[in-house]
């Protein structure tokens, strides 16, 4: 037990302490210099970095220096990013580098609808607006809509325009525009009983305060359904890139449904045809139905575009997969979800993403098995049009096919194992 | 859970079919909000729905809204003749094609409804001075744009009631949205 005070005197007496120590400073030697000969600690001996002491580490924690992903512009079709107004429109979250399910708030994907300004909101100003075929119109305040009844939710969002393009080259560009985060906030269908919902009320406007006040029609249904205003993010409030003060969900609809900076949402009888809604048009019934409901989709993250693989041996595969219908038996082919023995709720289930993490020996068929048995038919298809092959091992620089299936990282072997 | 939802549902949904009847059926349960005065409201809804209904009263039309295209900035952006700008084109570059969807995604061309032109350079220009144009300006500089466009003749004035009744080309031509459900598995139609 007396060792402890002992070799925390010897750390500090060797310097390994930051320099500029408050107390030490005068006193304790240059750093580095003799701290190898008297520290009996076994090597490495890392410098040490005075916690707790610099007021920005105790007021809000920074990671790693050693820890470097970053999020990216994110190139979207010829449209360069930054633009001619040097406005970034989208920005791609590291996906190679996501650990577990959860997006960090500050490399969470973000998608504009005009590549141009947030509002710098004043929470305590901030009102939401509800009106339209109600029985009764209401304005609530930030602190109104904490008093209310709240939901915290796992839900993944993903822009439409995640789709790879022969330029791509790492999964950070051909899917890095999905992320996933815990959400904080009410909803919707609690406010709009509140309200009163009228007869007539079949689709709903929601609009965000930014410059170009976008708003996008969604059905009323879904409102009443699962639909939430948040203004929690990873266990704090919405970052201003994702909507602070607040912003709506629409689990499992395409990103720009999730109005950010939400001010106002308006009941009315018909699709009212905005300008994001006009962005929806198409000819094509096919295109137009990605618009509403999300996946299923899936994609490696590792191993994954421009990554090398030092050598053969075992490697954990790991990916993502998400689902804007979610479907209950996803969650048991987790790995997370049998260890645990839990099993998320119903809620939790839907539209949040699974994660089909699986430690396998080369390319399993527990995996396999595991994850076909969750998976849609139509994965298997989307598999079979990836042709490209590199492989593991003997060349262990990885391409990216641009496609989401598995097998497109894996050896031709490992293809047709999985049914490609 | 989901059966709570569908119970949610069962009770819910009689209760907004029957329309005046759902003020008795969904009293408020928290009593937390401010009810808005009617001119609150309406300083806040800029949504122009389809019959135009929202609208405010001006007029305008394309010789007019040309001027405004200098002398607001909107040529900076969009090119002096809707085209070839930094921002999105105003008018097709392929404009005799038989094809409409072939034209190109250009707002006043492709909308469905006049009012979406109306109502996105209402909330939306010009850059930085959003909310600061006139309802006249914005109903000559959407007569400007369909003009442009062949939709509408070079003098005919745009106002409140004859705004909505604008024949866009793209009439109902388009594929209709998936009927979204509760509980959709998958949308009928999903490619992937």
């Amino acid at each position: 037990m007396s060792s402890k005070p002992l070799n925390r005197r010897a750390l500090l007496k060797s310097g390994a302490a930051v320099a500029g120590g408050l107390t030490l400073g005068a006193a304790a030697p240059a750093l580095g210099g003799q701290q190898a000969q008297e520290s009996h600690h076994a090597p490495p001996s890392w410098p040490m970095i005075k916690g707790n002491t610099d007021k920005n580490m105790v007021a809000y924690g920074d990671r790693s220096k050693y820890v470097t992903s970053v999020r990216i512009a994110h190139p979207v079709g010829g449209r360069p990013s930054p633009d001619q107004f040097g406005l970034t429109f989208h920005i791609a979250t590291p996906l190679q580098d996501s650990v577990g399910v959860i997006t960090p708030s500050s490399l969470h994907y973000v998608a504009t609808t005009r590549g141009a300004f947030m509002p710098d909101i004043d929470p305590k100003e901030h009102r939401l607006l509800i009106h339209g075929l109600v029985d009764r119109p209401l304005t609530f305040t930030m602190e109104d809509l904490k008093r209310l009844p709240s939901v915290t939710r796992l839900h993944f969002i993903e822009c439409a325009g995640n789709r790879s393009s022969r330029a791509a080259k790492n999964v950070q560009q051909t899917h890095g525009m999905v992320s996933c985060a815990e959400w904080t906030g009410v909803l919707l269908s609690t406010l709009l009983k509140e309200c009163g919902l009228k007869g007539s009320a079949k689709w709903f406007v929601a609009e965000g305060a930014e410059e170009v006040k976008g708003a996008s029609s969604m059905p009323i249904a879904k409102a009443m359904d699962d639909c939430i205003l948040a203004y929690g993010m990873n266990g704090e409030a919405v970052r201003p890139q994702n909507g602070f003060p607040l912003r709506l969900m629409v689990p499992g609809f395409e990103g720009i449904f999730h109005t950010k900076y939400l001010r106002r949402i308006k009941i009315v009888d018909q699709y009212y045809m905005n300008y994001n809604d006009f962005g929806h048009l198409d000819q094509d019934a096919k295109v137009a139905a990605l618009d509403y409901q999300i996946g299923p989709k899936s994609v490696i993250t590792f191993p994954s575009g421009e990554q090398r693989l030092p050598g053969k041996g075992f490697y954990e595969i790991s990916g993502l997969a998400w689902s804007g219908a979610a479907r209950s038996n996803w969650w048991r082919c987790l790995p997370t979800a049998g260890r645990n023995g839990t099993r998320p709720s119903s809620r939790a289930r839907r539209s949040a993403w699974p994660l089909p993490v699986s430690a396998i020996r080369g390319i399993g068929t527990e995996t396999r098995q595991r994850f076909c048995r969750a998976a849609p038919t139509n994965w298997v298809r989307r598999n079979r049009r990836a042709p490209r092959s590199p492989s593991i091992g003997t060349k262990p620089t990885i391409k990216h096919s641009g496609s989401q299936g598995w097998t497109t990282v894996f050896s031709r072997g490992a293809s047709r194992a999985t049914g490609a | 859970m989901g059966s709570h939802r569908m119970l949610a549902f069962a009770f819910v949904l009689p209760a907004l079919l029957m329309g005046g009847a759902s003020a008795l059926a969904q009293g408020p349960t928290y009593r937390i909000g401010r009810t808005p005065t009617p001119e609150e409201i309406k300083a806040l809804d800029i949504s122009i729905g389809p019959t135009g209904e929202e609208l405010p009263p001006g007029k305008g039309n394309a010789k007019e809204g040309a001027t405004l295209y200098r002398t607001k900035g909107c040529a900076g952006c969009h090119g002096a003749q809707g085209i070839g700008g930094a921002a999105p084109d105003l008018k097709s570059k392929d404009p005799k094609n038989p094809d409409l969807w072939a034209r190109g995604r250009i707002l006043p061309l492709r909308a469905p409804h006049a009012t979406t032109v109306w109502d996105y350079i209402n909330r939306g220009m010009p850059l930085n001075r959003e909310g600061t144009l006139t309802p006249d300006e914005v109903y000559s500089l959407t007569a400007f744009l369909l003009f442009i466009n062949d939709v509408i003749p070079e003098d005919q004035a745009l106002d409140q009631r004859s705004l909505p009744k604008v024949k866009m080309p793209i009439g109902d031509k388009y594929a209709p949205l998936p009927d979204w459900k509760p509980r959709t598995k998958r949308l009928p139609g999903y490619p992937f």
